[in-house]
């Protein structure tokens, strides 16, 4: 067992060799997943769509509109049925979750009433903030149907109209934000 | 030491979370159900094989001054097929896990199988080596998550059994550390037990 010296050469020689593999190996790894990935991405993106706007019978991922909102470049997706939008898909998010980021699709009709959300993406605490999910508690169904030009978005505490999360106000806070961007959103959509 | 031994030494006797205590942070982060545990065990367990695998194939190739760098490549090569992989086929889970499964990089779990057995050994035991702390890493974290799981959400596997939340510190960190610290101790008194 006589190891190989530790000389300059054969060093870099050595390093080069194995990253020169293992990088190809990637390679290859990354063309193979490459497919599937997206089309798991896609899947979640057109099933999420699908939930929060009503029926409707073009495709929404090729209708897509870049909304500049604060500086924040937002997706908006328009949802037709016979060539009139039946609903707006917004891809918001909120950096002001009890663990950052939050993403959620938030589905608004045409005259601004708020159809239907979900949760994209987040990291909120396990039994407290991740109940903004709609499979851990219903807290996001009293979004629906209600309009913000007469549904103020903030939590109780704050002089709004939402009911927060028991132990998990900043959660619930971090909701009524990504929530009301979606909202801005709509209104500078509705207006181009 | 025969080759049964380097096997089921990683299962009670040298158990990497509840003996060795190392690969601490994803041991305490992802346990927070019973399936969490099992991916995250199965996905290092795998990569604890194939890098001891492969460090053992080349151990003798490597300088001695280069050997970390060039054992962090290879382990770093697996993890990122592991991640790739996943996310491409369970999508789900791998969402889930997130920002831990590119982190089994650094858990020192593999690093430390790799310096200390593999770079030293033949590749039967080597591969054995990595075959039973992967599968004894699993082990742990899966109780570790059960455990959580049952106390914290009421929960095994997803089935609930409780009507009720269940008490919410156990699916949480400090809850993590409790059931860890009991679990070390009753794993300590089996192994003195059984000296």
């Amino acid at each position: 067992m006589t190891k190989r010296e530790s000389n300059f050469i054969n060093m870099v020689l050595t390093l080069f060799i194995i990253a020169l593999i293992s990088s190809s190996l990637l390679g290859v790894v990354y063309e193979q997943t490459k497919g599937p990935i997206a089309k798991v991405a896609l899947e979640k993106k057109t099933k999420a769509i699908a939930e929060v706007v009503p029926a409707f019978d073009n495709n929404p991922l090729e209708d897509v509109r870049n909304i500049n909102i604060d500086g924040e470049a937002v997706t908006v997706y328009l949802a037709k049925k016979q060539n009139k939008i039946v609903g707006l898909a917004i891809d918001t998010f909120t950096l002001k979750g009890f663990s950052g980021l939050i993403r959620l699709m938030v589905g608004i009709l045409p005259d601004g009433t708020i159809n239907n959300t979900v949760v994209l993406k987040a990291n909120e605490t396990p039994g407290l903030g991740d109940k903004i999910q709609k499979s851990k508690s219903d807290f996001s169904d009293q979004f629906n149907g209600k309009n913000p030009s007469n549904f103020i978005l903030k939590v109780k505490q704050d002089g709004g109209d939402v009911d927060a999360i028991t132990a998990a106000t900043i959660s619930s806070r971090a909701f009524c934000d990504a929530v009301k961007r979606a909202y801005k959103v709509y209104l500078k959509e509705i207006k181009e | 030491m025969n080759q049964w031994q380097n096997f089921i030494k990683g299962f009670l006797k040298e158990n990497p979370v509840f003996v060795l205590l190392l690969g601490l942070c994803p041991t305490l982060g992802v346990t927070t159900s019973a399936i969490n545990g099992l991916g995250m065990g199965v996905a290092t367990a795998f990569v604890l094989v194939m890098s001891n695998l492969v460090i053992s194939l080349i151990k003798n190739l490597i300088p001695e001054k280069v050997r970390i760098p060039s054992f962090i490549v290879v382990i770093a090569s697996f993890v990122t097929i592991v991640d790739l992989v996943m996310a491409a086929y369970v999508p789900v889970l791998h969402a889930q896990l997130g920002i831990f499964i590119p982190l089994i990089v650094v858990n020192c779990i593999v690093l430390g199988r790799a310096e200390a057995f593999a770079s030293k050994n033949d590749i039967f035991s080597s591969i054995l080596d990595g075959l039973g702390m992967g599968l004894g890493f699993t082990f742990a974290v899966t109780i570790l998550g059960a455990i959580r799981e049952a106390l914290g959400a009421g929960s095994i596997f997803g089935f609930k059994f409780l009507t009720s939340d269940g008490m919410l510190v156990f699916a949480m960190a400090p809850g993590a550390f409790m059931v860890l610290g009991y679990l070390i101790a009753l794993v300590n008194r089996f192994n003195k037990g059984t000296k």
